[in-house]
């Protein structure tokens, strides 16, 4: 019987709803408040660094009326914060773009190949996934150094007479971006580039358009579901990034993790800190919407 | 019949996947190199494995991270199978917006965020940092993901076999152990391992939820590569992937396996 949540199964039920709700609220949005909370409270040189704004529920009611807005005005005062975010989003911007044209061709490539090959090379793009993202990153350290691997094969094959500075230049960070995260650019265009219909590459070839036409008005519109998705997921993580900008960027590109990071681990600015991840958030809301939206339609479509 | 990828596709793919396994490749060569200078190759040497053994603070954090690990991926598994099963079989309650809404955050949430976020909440209630607040804050983004491979799972499945076990006398924790969990069960399996995984190789929500004397193995890697490349940690970044890499082969195989026996027995 389908209705029978409430009856005699109710209890296995709701302790299956009431326990992981319970746990989210306590270690997810909870904490989240008190972020929200520690942002508009008044930065202290103690332990914990920060007043609180309030210390009880009455108090909270008198204060709401008049947060401490401070920490945001100086957000937008000093042009290191409000520079990190458009560089932020900018380079994420950028190296989504770099992931898609990587991404694609591979993604079509394997989507057009034997069964059997597929599940293998399915099983290569997935396999980096897995192994550690510190140490994928941390293997660009040697290959990028001036000292490095590259400059080191590319002076030996005398392409260039001095070594070539990459190591800590926002190049370096484009290049971790894309490695990192190429493999979810590639998932998305693949499910789609493989349920394309080949009916429709051949009744296109037969009414005469050249491979390229084919291509551009019938296999790239189809595969768009697939190039927003795999945008989405390249995007989003790569705009709050910290390890890539700090172990292949350093002081060269500043980045929003790295300002959030250093402003809490360095200068010991709480409240800042707190201020620069709900901003961060905000920055960050619009584009998880969409796609949180895009993948419901996708999901029941 | 597909047509096979042609000329373009073929070196697109050999080059990006040159592209995602050069690095590692390399690393891992490097691992068993003579030299001490990272970039010269100084001929084959296990030395820097042999070493490793007698670096007790990268195997004390190598200790921590496993235990870590496997204790909040249990938590994580628990958590997220009831949150995987509440969202696939019960289409109402109170508040299922939010909840819903709280399962996917986490996965888009950047990690600074989160660390930062979960750091600031264990101060205010006055917690000790250290094992327990990394398996807390592990546990919680992990558990997402395990919900979402549950749910994925459950909703290919029918109800009607619950419900005919059910109609039949069964008692729901009977129905539950008999019929629900064997069908999910690679799930909760794979479910485990990625969370495993996941905090095996977390760095930036550690950093922030640990203590003094529970360091993990990636904070260790992290502070010793921001010195720069060392022979040392390329060996045990070759022990990692190797670990990592022979248990997804393994995994993959055997789901393969039971899948084939599953159509064997279903012809």
């Amino acid at each position: 019987m389908a209705g029978s949540a409430g009856g005699h199964s109710g209890w296995g039920r709701r302790i299956a709803i009431l326990v992981p709700y319970l746990w989210l609220i306590a270690f997810f949005l909870a904490p989240f408040l008190i972020v929200l909370k520690i942002s508009i409270s008044t930065t202290a040189i103690a332990q914990p660094p920060y007043v609180p704004v309030w210390d009880s529920v009455g108090a909270a009611l008198t204060h709401l009326g008049s947060p401490n807005l401070d920490n945001y005005l100086f957000l937008f005062e000093d042009s290191l914060y409000i520079n990190s975010y458009l560089n932020s989003l900018k380079i994420a911007a950028l190296s989504t773009l770099m992931a898609l044209l990587v991404g694609y061709p591979m993604a079509y490539g394997i989507a057009r190949s034997s069964r059997n090959w597929r599940g293998a090379l399915l099983t290569l793009v997935i396999l980096p996934f897995w192994t550690s993202f510190l140490i994928r990153v941390y293997a660009w350290v040697g290959i990028l150094k001036t000292e490095g691997i590259l400059n080191s094969f590319l002076l030996w094959i005398g392409v260039i007479a001095e070594p070539l500075q990459i190591h800590f230049t926002p190049t370096a960070v484009y290049i971790g971006i894309v490695y990192s995260y190429l493999p979810f650019m590639i998932l998305p265009l693949y499910s789609t580039l493989e349920k394309l219909d080949e009916s429709l590459l051949e009744a296109a070839a037969d009414l005469g358009a050249r491979p390229l036409t084919t291509f551009w008005k019938v296999t790239l519109p189809l595969s768009l579901p697939g190039i927003a998705a795999g945008c989405f997921l390249v995007f989003i993580p790569a705009v709050g990034e910290f390890v890539i900008p700090e172990l292949l960027g350093g002081s060269s590109t500043q980045m929003i993790g790295r300002t959030l990071w250093s402003e809490f681990f360095q200068n010991r600015d709480w409240p800042l800190a707190s201020s620069v991840a709900v901003l961060l958030l905000m920055v960050l809301v619009v584009p998880i919407v969409i796609f949180q939206r895009y993948a419901r339609r996708e999901g029941t479509g | 019949m597909r047509k096979g990828p042609g000329l373009f596709l073929r070196s697109a793919m050999v080059l990006g996947f040159a592209f995602l396994y050069a690095p590692i490749l390399i690393l891992m060569l490097y691992s068993f190199n003579a030299s001490k200078l990272v970039t010269v190759w100084g001929g084959f040497s296990t030395r820097w494995y042999v070493e490793l053994w007698s670096n007790a603070a990268l195997l004390d954090a190598a200790r921590i991270s496993v235990l870590v690990a496997a204790t909040a991926s249990t938590l994580a598994t628990v958590l997220g199978v009831m949150a995987g099963y509440a969202l696939a079989r019960v289409p109402s309650f109170f508040g299922r917006t939010l909840f819903s809404g709280m399962v996917l955050a986490p996965l888009v949430m950047p990690e600074v965020i989160t660390g930062l976020s979960l750091l600031l909440a264990f101060i205010s209630i006055s917690m000790d940092r250290g094992f327990t607040t990394i398996v807390i804050a592990h546990a919680t983004f992990s558990m997402c993901y395990v919900a979402i491979v549950i749910q994925a799972r459950l909703s290919g499945f029918d109800q009607s076999v619950e419900e005919a076990a059910e109609d039949l006398g069964a008692r729901p924790a009977t129905v539950f152990r008999r019929i629900t969990l064997p069908l999910i069960m690679p799930g909760v399996i794979s479910g485990w391992l990625l969370s495993f995984t996941l905090s095996l190789d977390d760095l930036v929500i550690a950093s922030f939820t640990s203590g003094p004397g529970s360091t993990t193995l990636p904070m260790k890697i992290f502070s010793s590569v921001r010195l720069g490349v060392t022979p040392e940690i390329n060996a045990i970044a070759t022990i990692l992937i190797g670990l990592v890499a022979a248990g997804t082969i393994i995994w993959s195989l055997a789901l393969k396996r039971a899948e084939a026996n599953r159509v064997k027995a279903a012809a």
